[in-house]
C-alpha cells in the first residue's frame, strides 16, 4: 500500500463527460491491494466505464461482499451509495437495494471465492430473477484475501503455489449464467482495458442481470507457473470470438460497421451495442448453440472472451413482478403503505 | 520507434527541464532538496560548481529555467528557482573554506583575461586553481562589468557583488584597473600563453531620427545607468520618457524615480505580448507606478528654443496571424508626448576599435567576431571569447558558461591539446528506493501556489538608489517553495524484461503519462497515448519489446510529477525511481583526467 495519496492533478488535455466531469472526478480512494493485483485493472476500467457513460455519482450504488475483489469499490467513485455486505450475500441484498429503488445503476463487484464457493446460492437466483445489475466477478482462481486457496472456479490441474495441484471440476461463470437465463454475458481479461470498458458499458446499461466474469490474475498467490489464471497463461490461451462496441443514444453508427459483419442491437435506453463476429461460428444470440462452442473451447483449453450472449427481450424483475414504476424509496408513506384495513382486504383475496 | 537509449547522459538530461534549460546546467532539483534540509551552504556550493555567482543569481538572473520548468506545466507557475538560489546564498555559512584554491607554485602558464565582467571572472574562477597565472585588464577602476555599472543597486547590492567576485580574486588573479588594452595585436606580443575577450557590448544603439543632437538631456541606455551607477549623474528630470521595453528600459525608468522623475512613461512600438522585457521585470516596473504606453513609434524629437519639450511619436496598429506573428504594422496618427528627458534603451552592439582588422580574426555583418560555439577560440589560435563579446548581448549566465567552455579550450590549449577533443557530459544513475514505498525524496505532490517575493515598501523604496526592492523568502516561505519542486531528476527507469503487463502503473498515474501499446512511429505513437501527447519538445521514453505481447511501454515525459506510485504499483519492480546526475566537465576535471591517464601510462 502507497504512503502517499495519488496527486491532485491532472493532465490539462483529458476529456470531460457529459457531465462535464474528468475520470478523476470518477476515483475512489488509492488501492490498498498488493500492487500488480488484476483487480485494479478492473477497478480502472469501472472508472473509465462509468466516466465515459456519464453516469451521475449519487445513481450509483456499488455492491459487494468479501474479498480483495468485493474491497474493490472503495476505489473508485467515492461518491456514489456503497455496501459493502456478508461473504457470498451480495446478490441478496443487491435484490434488496434494487426492490426499493430501481432507479439506481447497480454495480456488484465479487470474487471467485464470493460469488462461486461460498455464494453460489446467492449468485444463481440472482440470475434466476434477472436482477437489473451488473454483476462483476474479479475471478483469479483462488481466495486471494485469506492467502491463496483454490477456490470454486480452480481449473483441474492448476497448480497452487505450494501443495497438490486441484482436482476438483471448476465452476465456470459463464456457463452457468447461460443456462440460468442470463440476458448479458460477457468474459473478458483485466489485461485488456480495450475490451473491457466497452463490455463493462453494455454491462452497465443494460436491463437485466449482466455478468461480466474477467480473469483477474493474483499476482501474489496465483500468478507463477502452472497456474491456469495467471497473466502469462491468460495472454497464452485467450481468444477473443466476439468484439462489442457500445454506441449511446443518438450518437452516429460510424459507417466502419456496414461490413455486414456487425450485428447492431439496440438496447432499452436507444443505445445500441454493434456486435462483430471475430469467429464466424460464434453465435451469441442463440444460449444452445453459445454453449456448445464455450464448452468446445474450454475443452480445448481456451479461455472464450467477448460479449458471449446477449438477449434484450427477456424482462427483468420488477417487470416480472408487475412493480410500480416509481422507486419504492419515492412512494408516498400512505401508497407504500395502505395500512391494517387494505392489508386485510388484500389477504381475503386469497382465501 | 527504437527503445530509447538511456545511456546517453542526455536523454535524462533533457528530462531535467530547469538544468535543460539553463546554460551552465546548474543541478536546480539537487540545491532545492538541499535547501529543503536546511543544507545551505551546500546548496550555495552546488550552484557555484555550475554558476559561480549564486548570490547575483541569485538576485538577477535571466532565470530561463522557470519558463522551462515542468511546474509551470503541470500548473499554471513554475517554481521560484531564482528565488531559491537567494535562499540559498542569504542563509549559507562562511564558505571561504570550501572555495578552490590556487596550488603553491604556478604551472608556468600565462593567460590574460580582457574585461573584469562575469565572463572573464568565471575564466580565472576555472583557470587560477589549475596553477594558471590569470591577469585580468579592465578598463574601469572596478570589477563585475554591466553586472556593477547597469544593472542598478536596488537590483544587485555591491556587496554582494564584492563578496563573489572577491572570492575568484583571492585566489591570487593580478587584477589590472584602469587598465583599457587599445590593441590587442600588441598583447599579442606579451608573451601569455593565452588570451580571453571578455569585453561586453559595450555600445548603446542610438536613434538618429530628427532632433537627436538638438539637445543634451537625450540618454543613451547604458551609457546613462553607469553615469548613475559612478555617481556623475545624480538627477534627472520630472517627466521622463524611455524608448524602448527590454530589460535595459525596465532598469533606466526604475532609475530614474529614484533620482527625481515623479512621471515615467515606458515607449514600446509593439503591443503587449512583444515586449523584450521578462514578465517578472515588468511586473516590478509597473508595480512602481511607471506607465507602458503601446503602439508609439518614435518619429522626432521636440525642440523649442533649443530646450527638448517632448517626442512625436506614430501610433502604429498592427495585425496578428494566426501563428502569432505581428505584421510591421500602419500609422494611424501622431501623438506628441511632452518631457524633460529622454532615455534610449533600445539594444547594445557589439564594437571593436581596439581589435586591429589585419590580426587574422574574422568579423560577421554585425561586426562581430566569428567564434566557433564549442570551443569559443576564434580564427587565432590561443584567442578565446565568450560572454557579449562573443555572440552579441545575452545575460550573466550565459557569459558564465561561456566562461568555463573557455577555460576548457585555454586549458587543452596550453597544454599542446586538441581543444575539441574535450571530455564528454557524463550521467550516474541511483536507485532512490529505501523499502517497499519509501523513497529517500519528499516524492509527495504539494499542491502549493508559487509564494511571492516580498517587497520594500512602496513609500520607502525610493527614498535612495541603492536599496534593495526583493527583501528575499522568509524561512516559511522557503519551505513551502522547495516542496513545489517535482524532483524532475529523479527519473523513472524502466526495465522491459522485467514487465508483466499489469496495467498497475498506468492506472495509477495521475497524469496518464504511461500506455502500454503497439509498436509505431512518432506521430503515430502519440496519437495512441493514454492522454494528448502534443509537447513535442518533449520526448517519448519507448521500452523494448515487452515479454508477453511484444508490445512497448511507452512514457510520454511531458507532465510525469515524479511522484514515484508507478514504481510503487509495480509489483515486479520493473519501474524504479533513480536520481540522474550530469557529470558536467570543468577545465578542473580535464586536468584530472590528464593526470589519471599519464599515471597510468607511467
Ligand atoms: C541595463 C542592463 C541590465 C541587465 N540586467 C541583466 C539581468 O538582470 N540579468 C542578466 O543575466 N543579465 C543582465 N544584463 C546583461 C548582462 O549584464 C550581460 O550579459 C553580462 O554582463 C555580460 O558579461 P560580460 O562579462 O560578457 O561583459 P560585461 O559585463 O559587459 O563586462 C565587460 C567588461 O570589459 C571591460 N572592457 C571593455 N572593453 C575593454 C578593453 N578594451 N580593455 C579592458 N577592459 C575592457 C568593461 O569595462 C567591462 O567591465 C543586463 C544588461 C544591461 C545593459
Ligand atoms: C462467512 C465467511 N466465511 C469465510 C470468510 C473468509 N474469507 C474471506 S475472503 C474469502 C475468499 C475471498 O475469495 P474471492 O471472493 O475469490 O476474493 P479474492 O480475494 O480472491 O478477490 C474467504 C473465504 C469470511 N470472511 N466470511
Ligand atoms: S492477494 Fe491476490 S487478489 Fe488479493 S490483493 Fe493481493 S494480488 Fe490481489
Ligand atoms: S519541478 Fe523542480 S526539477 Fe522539475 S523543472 Fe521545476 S525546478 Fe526543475
Ligand atoms: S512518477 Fe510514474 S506515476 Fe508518477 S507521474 Fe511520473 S509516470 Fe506517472
Ligand atoms: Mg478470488
Amino acid at each position: 500500500m502507497s504512503f502517499i495519496a495519488k496527486p491532485n492533478v491532472s493532465h490539462p488535455g483529458m476529456p470531460k463527460n457529459s457531465l462535464g466531469l474528468s475520470q478523476r472526478d470518477y476515483e475512489g480512494t488509492v488501492s490498498t491491494l498488493c500492487a500488480g493485483c488484476g483487480h485494479d485493472s478492473v477497478t480502472a476500467a469501472i472508472i473509465q466505464a462509468v466516466f465515459e457513460l456519464g453516469i451521475e455519482p449519487h445513481m450509483l450504488a456499488k455492491m459487494s461482499g468479501i474479498g480483495c475483489s468485493s474491497k474493490t469499490p472503495a476505489y473508485f467513485v467515492s461518491q456514489a451509495h456503497g455496501f459493502n455486505s456478508v461473504h457470498g450475500r451480495m446478490p441478496s441484498v443487491t435484490t434488496g437495494a434494487n426492490a426499493a429503488n430501481r432507479d439506481l445503476t447497480y454495480i456488484g463487484v465479487s470474487g471467485d471465492g464470493d460469488s462461486l464457493s461460498i455464494g453460489v446460492g446467492q449468485f444463481v437466483h440472482a440470475i434466476r430473477r434477472n436482477l437489473n445489475m451488473c454483476y462483476v466477478i474479479e475471478n483469479n482462481g483462488v481466495y486471494g484475501l485469506t492467502k491463496g486457496q483454490f477456490s470454486a472456479s480452480a481449473d483441474i490441474g492448476s497448480k497452487p503455489k505450494k501443495g497438490q495441484p486441484n482436482l476438483q471440476e471448476p465452476i465456470d461463470a459463464v456457463s452457468t449464467a447461460l443456462s440460468l437465463g442470463a440476458t448479458y454475458i460477457a468474459r473478458s481479461f483485466s489485461g485488456d482495458k480495450e475490451q473491457l470498458v466497452p463490455l463493462l458499458k453494455g454491462a452497465l446499461m443494460h436491463r437485466g442481470f449482466a455478468l461480466v466474469d474477467i480473469v483477474s490474475p493474483c499476482v501474489t498467490f496465483n500468478d507463477h507457473e502452472g497456474s491456469t489464471k495467471s497473466y502469462a497463461h491468460t495472454r497464452q490461451f485467450y481468444h477473443n470470438v466476439i468484439n462489442m462496441d457500445y454506441i449511446p443514444p443518438r450518437e452516429e453508427i460510424k459507417a466502419a460497421y456496414d461490413d455486414g459483419e456487425a450485428m447492431p442491437i439496440e438496447m432499452h435506453d436507444g443505445s445500441t451495442i454493434v456486435l462483430r463476429k471475430i469467429d464466424r461460428e460464434y453465435e451469441p444470440t442463440s444460449r444452445a448453440a453459445s454453449f456448445k462452442y464455450l464448452r468446445e473451447r474450454f475443452n480445448a483449453g481456451e479461455i472464450t472472451t467477448g460479449l458471449l450472449y446477449l438477449d434484450e427481450s427477456r424482462a427483468e424483475m420488477h417487470e416480472l413482478m408487475g412493480n410500480v414504476d416509481t422507486p419504492l424509496t419515492q412512494l408516498p408513506l400512505d401508497e407504500l403503505h395502505p395500512g391494517k384495513e387494505e392489508l386485510k382486504k388484500l389477504q381475503s383475496r386469497y382465501r | 520507434m527504437k527503445p530509447t537509449d538511456t545511456s546517453n547522459p542526455e536523454y535524462f538530461h533533457q528530462v531535467v527541464d530547469c538544468q535543460f534549460g539553463c546554460p551552465a546546467h546548474t543541478d536546480v532539483p539537487a540545491y532545492i532538496r538541499m535547501i529543503a534540509q536546511g543544507e545551505f551552504s551546500d546548496a550555495y556550493m552546488e550552484n557555484r560548481k555550475s554558476n559561480v555567482f549564486p548570490g547575483i543569481l541569485g538576485r538577477v538572473c535571466d532565470r530561463p529555467c522557470e519558463p522551462a520548468c515542468r511546474r509551470g506545466r503541470v500548473e499554471e507557475k513554475p517554481v521560484a528557482i531564482c528565488r531559491l538560489k537567494r535562499v540559498a546564498a542569504d542563509h549559507r555559512d562562511d564558505i571561504t573554506s570550501r572555495l578552490p584554491k590556487a596550488p603553491a607554485t604556478s604551472n608556468g602558464k600565462k593567460v590574460a583575461l580582457i574585461g573584469a565582467g562575469c565572463a572573464s571572472l568565471t575564466v580565472a574562477n576555472d583557470l587560477a586553481p589549475l596553477g594558471y597565472e590569470v591577469t585580468i585588464f579592465e578598463a574601469l577602476d572596478t570589477t563585475g562589468g554591466l553586472m556593477r555599472t547597469n544593472i542598478p543597486q536596488f537590483r544587485l547590492p555591491p556587496k554582494v557583488l564584492d563578496e563573489e567576485i572577491g572570492y575568484i580574486l583571492d585566489m591570487g588573479v593580478d587584477l589590472k584597473t584602469n587598465h583599457p588594452i587599445e590593441s590587442l595585436k600588441g598583447l599579442l606580443t606579451e608573451g601569455y600563453d593565452a588570451v580571453f575577450v571578455g569585453t561586453g557590448a559595450p555600445r548603446g544603439k542610438n536613434l538618429e531620427i530628427p532632433g537627436r543632437y538638438d539637445s543634451d538631456r537625450i540618454h543613451i541606455g547604458i551609457d546613462w545607468l553607469e553615469s548613475v551607477a559612478f555617481e556623475h549623474t545624480k538627477e534627472i528630470g520630472k517627466k521622463v520618457l524611455i524608448i524602448g521595453v527590454g530589460n535595459t528600459a525596465m532598469d533606466c525608468c526604475r532609475t530614474s524615480l529614484r533620482i527625481g522623475a515623479e512621471d515615467v512613461k515606458v515607449m514600446a512600438r509593439k503591443p503587449r505580448g512583444f515586449f523584450k522585457a521578462s514578465d517578472w521585470e515588468l511586473e516590478d516596473a509597473e508595480e512602481e507606478n511607471v506607465e507602458i504606453l503601446i503602439n508609439h513609434s518614435p518619429k522626432e524629437f521636440v525642440i523649442e528654443d533649443g530646450k527638448l519639450v517632448g517626442m512625436k511619436f506614430e501610433l502604429m496598429e498592427y495585425k496578428v496571424d494566426d501563428n502569432g506573428r505581428i505584421d510591421r504594422g500602419t500609422v494611424t496618427g501622431e501623438k506628441i508626448i511632452p518631457c524633460d528627458d529622454v532615455v534610449l534603451a533600445i539594444g547594445q552592439d557589439n564594437a571593436f576599435p581596439w581589435i586591429e582588422r589585419d590580426i587574422g580574426i574574422e568579423f560577421d555583418n554585425w561586426d562581430c567576431p566569428v567564434v566557433d560555439e564549442t570551443t569559443m577560440m576564434c580564427a587565432i589560435d590561443g584567442v578565446f571569447f565568450g560572454g557579449d563579446s562573443a555572440f552579441g548581448p545575452k545575460n550573466i549566465i550565459w557569459a558564465v558558461e561561456h566562461g568555463h567552455q573557455a577555460a576548457i579550450s585555454m586549458h587543452r590549449y596550453c597544454q599542446g591539446e586538441d581543444i575539441a577533443d574535450r571530455l564528454p557530459r557524463g550521467m550516474n544513475l541511483a536507485s532512490q528506493k529505501m523499502g517497499m514505498h519509501e523513497w529517500s525524496f519528499s516524492n509527495d505532490y504539494d499542491p502549493a501556489s508559487r509564494r511571492i517575493m516580498p517587497h520594500v515598501d512602496l513609500k520607502k523604496r525610493f527614498k535612495k538608489l541603492d536599496i534593495e526592492v526583493e527583501l528575499g523568502f522568509t524561512a516559511e516561505q522557503a519551505i513551502q517553495e522547495v516542496e513545489r519542486c517535482l524532483n524532475c531528476d529523479i527519473q523513472t527507469v524502466f526495465s522491459a524484461d522485467l514487465c508483466i503487463e499489469c496495467d498497475a502503473c498506468i492506472d495509477i498515474c495521475p497524469v496518464n503519462c504511461l500506455t502500454i501499446t503497439a509498436n509505431g512511429d512518432e506521430d503515430d505513437l502519440r496519437s495512441r497515448l493514454s492522454a494528448p501527447a502534443e509537447n513535442h519538445e518533449q520526448p517519448l521514453y519507448v521500452s523494448a519489446d515487452l515479454p508477453h505481447t511484444s508490445r512497448v511501454m511507452v512514457k510520454d515525459e511531458d507532465l510525469c510529477v515524479h511522484c514515484s506510485l508507478c514504481a510503487e504499483r509495480c509489483p515486479t519492480g520493473a519501474w524504479d525511481m533513480q536520481k540522474s546526475t550530469l557529470l558536467v566537465p570543468y577545465a578542473q576535471d580535464e586536468l584530472a583526467e590528464e593526470q589519471s591517464t599519464s599515471a597510468a601510462s607511467t
